[in-house]
Order: C-alpha cells, then sequence, then structure tokens
C-alpha cells in the first residue's frame, strides 16, 4: 500500500474546484460539507460554553451583567441542540454511510440531500445572524411569555433560524426512510442490516413526525411577537403551559434524534473491537424502534412544576420509566457482546466504552428526574444539567468521535495517529467527568442552572468543573489538529483497516463515487466475525 | 402508486356524496345540539377526509406502506392530543385557589 | 410524498391542538366570534376546493389514459378554483380588516371577551393563512406541471408527478375541509 497518494479515482479526486463540491449530488461529498459546517458550529457553540465557565468561575458575577449570560447559555444550548447534536451524525456519518452499508449508489433523492445542506447551512446564517446582531436572551427553550412578548432580543431571528434548519432534518429524515426501504442490496433483508441502519431508520421516523411541531410552535411564536398576540400570554387569555406542550412535543423526541444515531455508532464499534456478533440482534433493532416511538409519549416530564396537572404528570412520569427501558435492553446487550470477546482498545473503542459508562449514568439520573418528587426538587438546577450533559455530551459527542475515527479511514484514505487519538480520548474523558460530575453535587445541593452568580460555598465544585472544562476543551482540539494533519501525512488506508463486517467495508478507501464498483450480494448476517482468534495484521492497522 | 385506473363515474359519484356531506354539515350546524354540534361536525369531516384519501388519493387501491403511512400521521396526533388533553382535562380535578381559566 | 404529507399532518396537527385547547376552555367567546365569519363565502369555498379535488383527480385520470389535452384543461380548471379559493379568502379577510376584527391591530369585539376572541380570530389567521400558503404553493405545483403536461413531458408509464402533486392537493383540501366546521361552524344555532 502506498504511503503517500491515493492514486485510485475516488470521490475525493474524481474533480476538483469549489463549484463541484457546492453542487455535488454525491452522498459523500455532502457529508463532507455537514461535516465541516457542523464542526463549525461545535467550536462556536463551545467558545459560548467557555464563557460559561469562565463567569462561574467565581460567586458573584463580574464578568458579564446578567443579560449577556442569559444571552450566553441561549446561544449556547441553540447551536448545540440545533446546529450540531440534531444533525451531527445522521448528517455527517449517515449521508456517508447508509447507501455503502446497504449496497446501494446513493440516497434516494441526491438533490434533495444537497438541498438539505443548504437549507440547514441558511438556516445557521440566520441565526449567526442574530447572535451578531447581540443573540438572544430567552434559552434554548423560548418558554412564553417571555419570548413571545417580553424578550427584547432578537429572538425571531433565531427562531426563523431554527425553523429554517428543521427542514433539513426532515428532508434528512425522509431521504433515509425511503432510501432504507427500496434500495438495499439484493440479499438484505431487514434483519441483515447493520444496526447503524436500523437506528438511523428509528431517528428518521422522529425527525419526521415530530419536526412539523416545532415548526409550527416557531410560526406561532413568532406571529406572537410580530403582531402582539396572546395566543400564550396570560394577560391576554393565553396560556403558557401550551407552548410548552407544543415545544416538548418535539424536543423530547429530538434528544432521542441525538442520542440513537449514536447508539447505532456503537454497536458498530463494540462488535468490531470484540470480534463478535451483537448479543441479541432483533432486541437492539426493535429497542431503537421502541425507543422513537415511546420517545413521544414522555414530554411532560420537562412539566412537572410548570403547572402541569398533577395527574397527567403521573402519567408522563410513568411513561418516562417506560422509555428507560429499551435504552436498558440496549446497555446490557453491548455488554454481554465484549463479554468473551478479543477486545482492543483503538480510539474508537476507547469512546465507545466511555460511552456506555457515561450513557448509562446519564439515564440512571434520568431516572431520579422521571419520579415526580425528586424532580420537584432538583428541577431547574445543576442536576438536571449535567443529566444532559452526561447524556449529550458523554454520549452522544463520544459515540461522533468514535466514529469518525472508525470511518475516517474510509471517508478520507488515511489512517489517524492511533497514538494520539487514544491519548485525545482519555482526555476527553477525564476532562468530561471533572467537568460535569460536580455539577450533579452541585444541582443536588440546590445551585440554580441559568444564574451567573451564586452563594460562596458552591465554589469550589464550580471551579473543579472549569477546570474539568479547560481539560476537555483541550480534548477536543487535539483530534481537530491530527485529523487535519492525517489528511496529507496519515498513512494510508486498505479497504478495511479494521477487519471489520458491514458493506462498507468491501469497496476501497476512500470509495469511489458510485460506491461500489460491482453491486454487491449480501448472503449473510450483519456482524459474522469469524470465531476464534482475532485475523488482524498488526503492520496494517498502527500509523 | 398503483396501476389501478379508477373509472370516471367514481370520482363524480364520490365529489358528489363530498358536496351531499357538505349540505349536510352546514344544515346541521343550525341545529342545536350542544356538546354534540362538535362531535357531528367532525364525523362529517372525517367521512369526507376518508373519501379523499380512500378515491381521490388511491390508497384504496394503494400498497401497504401508504396505509401505514397516513394512519401513522393521525396516530401521532392522537398521541399529542391525548396526552395534552390529559393535562387540560385534569387540571380542576385538585382544589388550587385560582385555575387560569 | 406520503411520508412529506405526514410531516404536514403533524404541522397542521400543533394548530388544531391549540386550537382544541382554546375552544374547550373558551367555548362561549369562540362561538360567538365563529358568527362573525361570513358562513355562505365560506361554505363557497368548501364547495369551491371540492369540485377542485375532482378536477385534480380527472387531471391525474387523463395523464394516466394518455389523454395530453384533457389532461391540461382538468389541471387548468384546479388552478382556476383554487385561485377564486384564495380571491374568496382574500375578500373574506378585508372584510375582517373593514370589522376591525384583525387581531393586534384595532381589535374591537362587544358580545364576549375580547381577548378571547382576539386568540379565535389569532388561531382563525394563522391556520387559514397556513393553509392559503400551501394552496399559493400549490397552485405554482399545478402551473408547472401543466406546463410540463402540455410540453409532453408525462406518459401512461410517467404519471407520478401529477399523481404526487394530485395527493398534495387533496391534503391541502382536507385540511379545510376540517378546518371549515372548526372555524366557521361552532355555534350557528344561536344557543351559546
Amino acid at each position: 500500500m502506498s504511503s503517500v497518494a491515493l492514486h485510485r479515482d475516488n470521490y475525493l479526486n474524481v474533480s476538483y474546484g469549489i463549484k463541484s463540491w457546492l453542487l455535488t449530488r454525491d452522498h459523500k461529498r455532502i457529508a463532507l460539507l455537514y461535516l465541516m459546517s457542523i464542526t463549525l458550529f461545535f467550536f462556536l457553540g463551545g467558545a459560548f460554553a467557555v464563557l460559561i465557565r469562565l463567569e462561574l468561575l467565581t460567586p458573584a458575577g463580574d464578568l458579564v451583567q446578567a443579560e449577556t449570560y442569559n444571552k450566553l447559555f441561549t446561544m449556547h444550548g441553540v447551536i448545540m441542540v440545533f446546529f450540531f447534536l440534531i444533525p451531527s451524525i445522521p448528517a455527517v456519518l449517515g449521508n456517508f454511510l447508509v447507501p455503502l452499508m446497504i449496497g446501494a449508489r446513493d440516497l434516494a433523492f441526491p438533490r434533495l440531500n444537497l438541498l438539505s445542506w443548504y437549507v440547514y447551512t441558511i438556516g445557521g446564517i440566520f441565526t449567526l445572524t442574530a447572535v451578531v446582531m447581540g443573540g438572544v436572551d430567552t434559552g434554548w427553550t423560548f418558554y412564553t411569555p417571555y419570548s413571545s412578548t417580553y424578550a427584547n432580543t432578537h429572538v425571531i431571528a433565531t427562531a426563523l433560524g431554527v425553523f429554517i434548519t428543521g427542514f433539513s432534518s426532515i428532508l434528512t429524515g425522509l431521504n433515509f426512510i425511503v432510501t432504507i426501504h427500496t434500495m438495499r442490496a439484493p440479499g438484505l433483508t431487514w434483519f441483515r442490516l447493520p444496526l447503524f441502519i436500523w437506528s438511523h431508520y428509528a431517528t428518521s421516523i422522529i425527525m419526521v413526525l415530530g419536526t412539523p411541531v416545532i415548526a409550527i410552535t416557531i410560526v406561532l411564536i413568532a406571529v406572537e411577537r410580530a403582531f402582539r398576540l396572546g395566543i400564550f400570554n396570560p394577560a391576554l387569555g393565553g396560556d403558557p403551559l401550551l407552548f410548552q406542550h407544543l415545544f416538548w412535543f418535539y424536543s423530547h423526541p429530538a434528544v432521542y434524534i441525538m442520542i440513537l444515531p449514536g447508539m447505532g455508532v456503537i454497536s458498530e464499534l463494540v462488535t468490531c473491537f470484540s470480534r463478535k456478533r451483537i448479543f441479541g440482534y432483533e432486541f437492539v433493532a426493535f429497542s431503537s424502534i421502541a425507543i422513537a416511538v415511546l420517545g413521544f409519549l414522555v414530554w411532560g416530564h420537562h412539566m412537572f412544576v410548570s403547572g402541569q396537572s398533577p395527574y397527567a404528570g403521573l402519567v408522563f412520569s410513568f411513561l418516562s420509566f417506560m422509555v428507560a427501558i429499551p435504552s436498558a435492553v440496549k446497555v446490557f446487550n453491548w455488554t454481554a457482546t465484549m463479554y468473551k470477546g478479543y477486545i482492543s482498545y483503538d480510539a474508537p473503542m476507547l469512546y465507545a466504552m466511555g460511552f456506555i459508562g457515561l450513557f448509562t449514568t446519564g439515564g440512571l439520573t434520568g431516572l431520579f428526574l422521571a419520579s415526580l418528587a425528586v424532580d420537584v426538587h432538583v428541577t431547574d438546577t445543576y442536576f438536571i444539567v449535567a443529566h444532559f450533559h452526561y447524556i449529550m455530551v458523554g454520549g452522544m459527542v463520544m459515540a461522533y468521535l468514535g466514529g469518525i475515527h472508525f470511518w475516517w479511514p474510509k471517508m478520507t484514505g488515511r489512517l489517524y495517529p492511533e497514538g494520539w487519538a487514544r491519548f485525545a480520548a482519555l482526555v476527553i474523558f477525564i476532562g468530561f467527568n471533572l467537568t460535569f460530575f460536580p455539577q450533579f453535587v452541585l444541582g443536588y445541593l440546590g445551585m440554580p442552572r441559568r444564574y451567573h452568580a451564586y452563594p460562596p460555598e458552591f465554589q469550589v465544585l464550580n471551579v473543579m468543573s472549569t477546570a474539568g472544562a479547560s481539560i476537555l476543551a483541550v480534548g477536543y482540539l487535539v483530534p481537530m489538529l491530527y485529523l487535519i494533519w492525517s489528511l496529507r501525512y496519515g498513512k494510508a488506508a486498505g479497504a478495511n483497516p479494521w477487519k471489520a463486517t458491514g458493506l462498507e467495508w468491501t469497496t476501497t478507501s476512500p470509495p469511489p463515487t458510485e460506491n461500489f464498483l460491482e453491486a454487491p450480494i449480501v448472503k449473510e448476517g450483519a456482524y459474522e466475525y469469524p470465531p476464534g482468534a482475532p485475523s488482524r495484521d498488526e503492520d496494517e492497522k498502527v500509523a | 402508486m398503483s396501476e389501478h385506473i379508477i373509472p370516471r363515474k367514481v370520482y363524480f359519484t364520490i365529489f358528489g356524496a363530498l358536496m351531499v356531506l357538505l349540505a349536510f354539515t352546514v344544515g346541521i350546524a343550525y341545529v342545536h345540539l350542544g356538546e354534540l354540534n362538535v362531535v357531528a361536525a367532525m364525523t362529517i369531516a372525517v367521512t369526507k377526509a376518508l373519501l379523499i384519501i380512500l378515491y381521490f388519493m388511491h390508497v384504496r387501491y394503494s400498497f401497504r406502506l401508504s396505509w401505514v403511512w397516513v394512519g401513522a400521521g393521525f396516530f401521532w396526533l392522537i398521541i399529542m392530543f391525548a396526552l395534552t388533553f390529559s393535562d387540560y382535562f385534569t387540571r380542576d380535578w385538585l382544589p388550587v385557589p385560582t385555575g387560569w381559566k | 410524498m406520503w411520508v412529506f404529507l405526514t410531516t404536514e399532518v403533524m404541522f397542521f396537527g400543533g394548530l388544531f391542538l391549540g386550537y382544541a385547547v382554546y375552544r374547550g376552555s373558551y367555548s362561549h367567546a369562540f362561538g360567538m366570534a365563529s358568527e362573525h365569519l361570513d358562513i355562505v363565502l365560506g361554505t363557497i369555498n368548501t364547495a369551491v376546493l371540492l369540485c377542485s379535488s375532482l378536477t385534480m383527480a380527472l387531471a391525474v385520470h387523463a395523464t394516466q389514459l394518455g389523454t395530453r389535452k384533457t389532461a391540461v384543461m382538468f389541471l387548468l380548471l384546479t388552478i382556476l378554483l383554487g385561485s377564486v379559493f384564495l380571491g374568496i379568502k382574500g375578500v373574506e379577510y378585508y372584510h375582517k380588516y373593514d370589522e376591525s376584527l384583525i387581531p393586534g391591530h384595532d381589535f374591537h369585539f362587544e358580545n364576549a371577551d375580547p381577548r378571547h376572541a382576539q386568540i379565535f380570530f389569532s388561531f382563525y389567521f394563522v391556520m387559514t393563512g397556513m393553509h392559503a400558503l400551501h394552496m399559493v404553493i400549490g397552485i405554482g405545483l399545478l402551473a408547472l406541471m401543466a406546463y410540463w403536461t402540455y410540453a409532453g413531458r408525462f406518459s401512461p408509464e410517467h404519471a407520478s408527478p401529477i399523481e404526487i402533486t394530485g395527493l398534495y392537493w387533496h391534503f391541502v383540501d382536507i385540511v379545510w375541509v376540517f378546518l371549515f366546521p372548526l372555524l366557521y361552524l361552532i355555534d350557528r344555532s344561536g344557543s351559546m
């Protein structure tokens, strides 16, 4: 294998020039376009997080004013949720891998795919403009009547940005659903599909059914603000809780949009790096669907203390306990897969193991929150902040990084430096726990969220958290550096450096534009790793 | 999409039925039925919608997958309504000093 | 298209939910406010839209049979009926403006709590406005389809774009089928 240039004609070098990228219909190039936009937004959202943690180093509100602080956490939330977490894995890894994994040439609607990137970018520009013009301070949840009547920040511009980007989600979901239904290779029955595909299918269902509701909610907010109506304003007969019902009807399933693809990635990583078939394939596949469906039934758990009827609260609490079950099934099955497997500790596997631990922690704290009595005390405190960051950052972002590393050789034809990658994974794990574990304690002790000043007795834990954040930041920067480095100096990867199963590994790295030189025919199930000792060569693997 | 081509006569018949239902819906609005007015109106509306879906949109002769998506949309709507109303209908069950109503 | 229509069901569904919540709480005001809507124009509009669904179905039928000119004629008829609908809607909106019933803009209401009535009219305008927007998009699509049919792009083997446009159009009609009784016919028997 030459370690210099990738000589074969592949999707990267088949044409050059910015037009060939901006007008591409190749799902792989679109995935890379998304990669760039999403990375940009991730670091922007991260910058806001840095400012937040700096402010919270001291009990007094001395770095920024209260109003500015409100804008900081709002923008951090809006950008991270809508422009990073929701698109990330589906738009980057999903777009790249779904056709490859099912043996198809591209997605069902390649032009819609490109449109969806443009829509995402336009929405992003709208929101960025709002940021530049002064930002929003309502919290990413836009609660009324503050957001619809009383706020004097750029609510409509930001909300419109989110509205536009929502269509990107819908189009991607639509594309995946049709592709998975209609374009599977011969012999690839539903139960031979990689679990990555199952989880993207479930995610697409949520995208399609949930996103329109937040779209209409945003329209109503914008209309109410523009025409000074009272749909959600109690002073004019409106009900703020109606907004919350409509908002959370989408936003809770949205968090499953964020985590399900990550779970799909973990299924791929755990099987490959344990050299074993997944334990309980059907259970994992069906639990993806179960999470998607049940996830729509629990939104009221965000509203336990907002004036919702306690009887409704009972129902939502019960359903919230139920939704934990399929997630638990997956965690058990991943663990069982690892049992008596041949574990190797490559960077993607480190991320996967980190995911399993941190997601479980975050998920278990979700159970605390599902019980009404506990939630009454810890809601709107840092306990909640820690809970969702464990799942989103400890879970989703780790899965995203694990996936990026795992499929980097396929996407770029280059190997990244394994030593640095393992180092970065470790730094991220340590930094993450130092940042967010103190927040569980802080929340339990009563520190409210979204406050820029706090009582002095909370300072030690806050300092720990900020220190952790600085380590985490380093952990995120290091992969940026070596991944870019590897584009030019990384060793050339073969078609299947990890000796993994899956159709995407049967084609070259990087793949040709049409994905496969010959249409594949599938004769066996997923994850058919040969029993016995691992068969990977040391030479081919490490850079 | 289905291959079945529906004869024009069917379309005209369905159209006739829809117009009759329209007249019915307007007429019944003038009859005092109290709470049942909205039930009647919605029943007629659902009937009209079904006629349009089954015949004008060819779902009657369509693959089962289309049925699934049509059904899914309405099922999800029902979920949204049911759980939201579980809140609104039960708000009065507890004695609260000032309800929002 | 079916998947897309499912998203539309959820989109309008959110509006219907909000409407339902407030109608339950403010039934008196909603009933009173509804009487200010012109039932004659509303009924005519409903009939117009149902006609347009018929002509749309006939346009698809003609395309499936390969009778190009008939298809174009029916598509143009559908566009015409759709435009009539929008025109009547425009007249209704203008009447509301005349009667000071535009929310947020000099709103006056006598027979019931004006705040509740204003909420009714907010929903009225947002729901029919969204619906009208979808109609405009539909008419645009139909115009494109009419042009392409005229240019010979479609045939009995290749009729799906017309069928898909038909699905969209019928869906928009179904939304109106629900909007009409909920907005115009709340209580015409004068019992509230």
